[in-house]
């Protein structure tokens, strides 16, 4: 019926999830908590990030078994992360039907030059950026949707701000540049100069963008909306915390109600302990997920 | 005219620019206070779960369901047309519940089955209208209150009762005014 997998149907489905928050679940009890609470949509993985960094080793696609458990459990989008390069993971998850997968720096890279070729797939992709050149390579390979990398598992924001800074303000600059600077400007970032182009004549990223990597309170997620975030990622801030029902129904009310500093104030009241967290800056450089993809 | 648009989650930007080409002033809605001020209502696309709790929580969904019943020309797409049945299937769900359609959720099936097709709506003009459906939901039931305009292999997507226009797929993602322009000068205005 009609035509599947085009790009408009795959990249709507990053567009009906704007203004809301999507949830990393283990389990179907936490996808089911998820749900209740409003996200918009789950993402489903064998650990969340803080126990990923926690237990070392290689981090892989989430167990086919898992996944499907927790589809059935809810009635909202289920997500699912693949490694980097990996695009048999990526047609395992495919053929399980999920909703959206994300390439992802989380896990172990399995390829260290190349991403998948997200082009050759129905399911829409969604990839990690630090920078306009970053995103805009995996717009070109095919990815649907972008977030910020952030810095995964820490509890700690200030990676998905510089990242969603960076990435605004170079938007900003490459639509205030006469258009003879742009084939320049392309070469400098890496960026396709097609993209380059859409992105001056329009002013933004021609997919939908949402904050992603230390987001652990309601002040965050509306930090990071504030600075221009269509939508927020939240992994291990909701299900590390001390109530992870009363956090996860905060952090939804504060992604649309970003701009109502009244409504946040509220929000933000007896949520009990966040994330425990970690200091960027005690993390080797080999260690930190937002160094991984290219 | 001023119509507003539902804007606690999902794509009611589309909507905006859409109506911003027909010309029409649009206001986000995300508090009670602000239904007096408009002449008619849209709900988005967006997940239906996330919209209904949060127009519950906070207390917007009472006074919009007054609102409708007491004849606000109201346009949703997708979520928009969940929230408006009075029945969903196998669903509980928050809603305002104000039309009488029985809709399926997700009945397309998931996000590797959306689709987008020519769809034939004689109502909105000869040419066909190039239809978005995204985990699309479509109307299994109908009462003889309401009118039927566009059907996809029997399965009802856009319909209408007097005030309330529903369509399961999202004319906001296309360029094509038609749909939205209907919602205006037919529902809106009444002419």
């Amino acid at each position: 019926m009609g035509e599947k997998g085009t790009w408009v149907v795959k990249k709507g489905l990053a567009e009906m999830l704007k203004g809301g928050v999507i949830m990393d679940v283990t389990t179907p009890e936490q996808a089911k908590i998820a749900e209740e609470a409003g996200a918009c949509a789950v993402m489903a993985l064998e650990r969340v990030p803080a126990d990923i960094r926690a237990a070392g080793g290689v981090a892989r696609m989430a167990d086919p078994n898992v996944i499907l458990r927790i589809m059935d459990a809810v009635t909202i989008p289920v997500m699912a992360k693949v490694r980097i390069g990996h695009f048999v993971e990526a047609q395992i998850l495919e053929a399980l039907g999920v909703d959206y997968i994300d390439e992802s720096e989380v896990l172990t890279p399995a390829d260290e030059l190349f991403h998948i070729d997200k082009h050759a797939f129905k399911v829409p992709f969604v990839c990690g950026a630090r920078n306009l050149g970053e995103a805009l390579r995996r717009i070109g390979e095919g990815a649907a949707m972008i977030r910020t990398k952030g810095e995964p598992g820490t509890g700690n924001v200030v990676e998905a701000v510089r990242h969603m800074r960076q990435v605004m303000g170079e938007i900003r600059r490459i639509q205030n540049m006469p258009r003879e600077e742009l084939m320049t400007a392309a070469k400098e970032m890496g960026a396709p100069y097609d993209l380059v182009l859409y992105v001056h004549e329009h002013g933004r990223l021609p997919v939908v963008n949402f904050a992603a990597g230390g987001i652990a309170t309601p002040a965050d997620a509306a930090l990071m909306m504030q600075l221009g975030a269509d939508g927020i990622f939240v992994g291990s801030g909701i299900f590390k915390s001390k109530d992870p029902v009363g956090r996860a129904k905060a952090i939804v009310a504060a992604t649309t109600y970003y701009d109502d500093p009244k409504v946040l104030a509220e929000v933000s009241k007896g949520l009990g302990e966040a994330m425990p967290g970690i200091d960027i800056k005690t993390i080797s450089q080999t260690e930190r997920m937002s160094e991984r993809g290219w | 005219m001023k119509i507003g648009v539902i804007a606690m989650q999902g794509a009611f930007r589309e909507h905006e620019q859409t109506l911003a080409r027909l010309g029409v002033e649009t206001l986000r809605i995300r508090r009670p206070e602000q239904l007096s001020q408009i002449d008619g209502i849209i709900i988005p696309g967006g997940e239906s779960t996330t919209i209904g709790k949060l127009l519950g929580d906070f207390n917007l969904m009472e006074p919009l369901r007054e609102r409708i019943l007491s004849g606000l020309p109201v346009f949703g797409t997708c979520a928009g047309m969940i929230l408006l049945a009075k029945e969903i299937e196998n669903s509980n769900q928050p809603r305002i519940g104000t039309m009488d359609i029985k809709v399926a959720r997700n009945a397309f099936g998931r996000q590797v089955d959306s689709f987008e097709v020519d769809l034939e709506i004689p109502e909105v003009g000869q040419e066909p209208v190039r239809a978005v459906f995204i985990r699309a939901p479509y109307i299994l039931e109908v009462k003889p209150s309401v009118q039927v305009l566009a059907k996809v292999d029997d399965k009802i997507v856009m319909a209408r009762q007097d005030n309330m226009l529903v369509s399961a797929f999202h004319p906001e993602l296309t360029d094509d005014l038609r749909i939205h322009r209907y919602f205006i000068e037919k529902v809106c205005k009444g002419l």
